[in-house]
């Protein structure tokens, strides 16, 4: 079976598929072919370890898109017991780009909501691959709204292109549905925990993408717009998306820098497709430590800690002393 | 004229009538309408508003026009004025963050895409913001957000109604996350000064569109457009290319905004104060009215 590669993985692949061809060989000469398999496999190792241990930017997109990459469902799935799916936005339609529902962690009962993508090209189809429409945003509203309600904290998985781009979605307000989120999720009375475990494509993964603490998956990326699309406005032409890949900041390594994230989650070698078994083991370590740390805080501290935060990103100077907030962070970036 | 037609017209006129086009205007004392191709005498312009006195285009109108045209005269106090941006990602480009900058500043002789402050209209004091599009295309990043979040924070804080117009291309690329933040920031602000019981009227003039659409413009308690204003989210040009279609005519238009339940209004500039100043009679809370 051929495996889906990028081009910067082409060359292991290949090499991977020569070593699965040797195995399958029936030989009169075993010793010779032990001694190539052998080989074979200590080249595999060092091409992967040249592959993946220096990803750039650009590559890392990638990865983050990777159709094999673990979804929204894989981690409650594996992070989660009980789940009850919960759906529509009690207005027009359920929106199969986002799921959400009860769910527990370990003795903790919670709200999860996540970007949902799919598996394969019917799935994708279905799920409109991962992009929200107004209707998605609102069923995610809606179910925040439960959370604070019954005072489950929120649980939010990250995973989106972006909101989707289309008539409809204009005609039924997806500026709007977003803005309401983001004026929702910065007031709950729960605590809020993001996991960026794949794409953050820009207003359309804000919209339920910030809060308490934000975890992020080591290849996964968040960005104020999709490489490619900056490369067309900023370099005006294409094959600029992995410079602008690496001038948005977009990798984990960089948004911690900012400050913008709490907490980076290592990936295998290759990408967290490669033993998602493990990913999401250390993703449930980390939300149960948020959870914990988070869950003794009384909730109208927790909503204004929320507001400070978000107070505080921005870097700019200003010259006259009268300064409110003078932002302290602003060499953090160098 | 409705927008509708006036968009046909525009249609009709701009590639360009022979005769229109070959009519010579000399710079400065005339200008060229972009709506029905007839030159105007700039003065005259100026003196409407910047708005055509023959088909009711709405030429652009900078932050400093605006906040000018909404306050009463000498009242306006500019605040924050000297907020100006870092490059927290040392961006570079076909040009470099911290040019670009340069460029805009000398340009609009503005220190970033907001102005802020508080003034009277028709002698009722207010909050007021304005963005200015020829500021990196009324980009919002760590400047805009700050400046907006005091703004309402002010506004929150003194009990003052809150006056936004909008003009942007959404958030600045060129400080990455940071100004996707500001989406969040900002309508945190928006979140609380709802608590206040204060009105805040939201304007959003030509052209409104991307992130910034989708965090504190859409949040207010009125929302106003100008005529031919082009309001969304996401860009025309994604659309089409994602769904491989021609768009409508009027797509995102404010007049489609309105078929669609997104706005409460359009209204032209020249009405836009007494509008303005008609609707804080009804949203003031009781007991402070005037």
């Amino acid at each position: 079976m051929r495996r889906f590669a990028y081009d910067f993985e082409k060359p292991l692949v290949e090499l991977e598929t020569k070593l699965d061809e040797l195995k399958q060989l029936e030989s009169a000469e075993k010793q010779d072919i032990a001694f190539q398999i052998k080989y074979l496999e200590e080249q595999i190792q060092k091409l992967r370890l040249r592959t993946y241990s220096k990803l750039t930017p650009w590559q890392k997109v990638q990865l983050a898109r990777h159709p094999d990459r673990p979804r929204t469902n894989d981690y409650i799935e594996a992070i989660f017991t009980d789940f009850i799916e919960l759906h529509g936005d009690r207005i027009y339609r359920d929106d199969p780009a986002i799921i959400g529902g009860f769910a527990r962690l370990g003795d903790t009962r919670a709200m999860v909501i996540g970007h949902q993508k799919g598996r394969n090209t019917k799935e994708n189809v279905l799920r409109n691959f991962g992009m929200p429409h107004p209707e998605g945003y609102r069923k995610a509203r809606r179910l925040m709204k439960l959370a604070s309600k019954f005072q489950l904290p929120l649980i939010t998985f990250v995973d989106t292109p972006g909101a989707y781009p289309g008539i409809e979605a204009e005609e039924r307000g997806q500026a709007v549905a977003i803005a309401e989120n983001l004026l929702e999720l910065s007031a709950l009375a729960v605590p809020v925990i993001v996991a960026v475990i794949g794409e953050g494509g820009s207003g359309g993964a804000l919209a339920i993408g910030f809060g308490d603490r934000m975890i992020m998956l080591e290849n996964a990326y968040y960005s104020v717009i999709t490489p490619e699309g900056c490369a067309s406005i900023l370099w005006d032409g294409e094959g600029g998306a992995d410079r602008a890949a690496e001038a948005l900041w977009l990798t984990a390594d960089k948004l911690f820098k900012l400050g913008i994230i709490d907490t980076i989650v290592k990936e295998p070698l290759g990408g967290a497709h490669h033993a998602p078994a493990l990913v999401a083991r250390d993703l449930k370590r980390e939300l149960e430590k948020s959870l914990k740390e988070l869950g003794r805080t009384d909730p109208a501290e927790l909503v204004e800690k929320r507001y400070l935060r978000l107070r505080d990103i921005g870097f700019y100077s200003q010259e006259s002393g009268v300064a409110k907030t003078l932002n302290l962070n602003a060499l953090t970036g160098e | 004229m409705p927008i509708g037609e006036w968009f046909n017209k525009q249609k009709k006129l701009a590639p360009g009538n022979p005769n229109l086009e070959k009519r010579a205007v000399p710079d400065g004392v005339w200008e060229k309408c972009k709506g029905c191709n007839e030159p105007i005498y700039t003065k005259e312009l100026e003196k409407n508003h910047k708005v055509c006195p023959k088909c009711d285009y709405h030429f652009p109108f900078s932050a400093q026009e605006r906040v000018n045209h909404l306050t009463d005269p000498g009242t306006f106090d500019e605040l924050w004025a000297d907020l100006s941006s870092e490059d927290p990602l040392h961006f570079i480009a076909n040009k470099t963050y911290v040019d670009s900058l340069d460029i805009a500043r000398d340009k609009t002789g503005l220190n970033d895409a907001v102005i802020c402050g508080t003034g009277q209209v028709n002698g009722r004091r207010v909050a007021v913001g304005a963005m200015d599009f020829g500021f990196i295309g009324g980009s919002m990043g760590s400047v805009v957000g700050e400046k907006i979040t005091r703004l309402i924070e002010l506004a929150t804080d003194d009990r003052l109604p809150l006056i936004i117009t909008s003009s942007s291309g959404g958030a600045r690329m060129q400080e990455g996350m940071v100004s996707l933040m500001q989406m969040a920031k900002t309508s945190a602000a928006a979140a609380r000064f709802n608590k206040s019981g204060m009105p805040y009227i939201s304007i959003l003039a030509h052209p409104t569109t991307g992130g910034v659409t989708a965090s504190f413009p859409s949040l207010a308690d009125i929302i106003i457009a100008e005529p031919n204003a082009l309001i969304g989210f996401a860009g025309q040009r994604v659309i089409e290319q994602t769904i491989k279609q021609k768009l409508p005519k009027n797509f995102q238009t404010a007049e489609f905004n309105l078929t669609h339940g997104m706005i409460d209004m359009i209204v032209s500039r020249l009405e836009m104060k007494h509008t303005i100043t008609r609707l804080l009679d009804y949203l003031e809370p009781r007991g402070v009215a005037q």
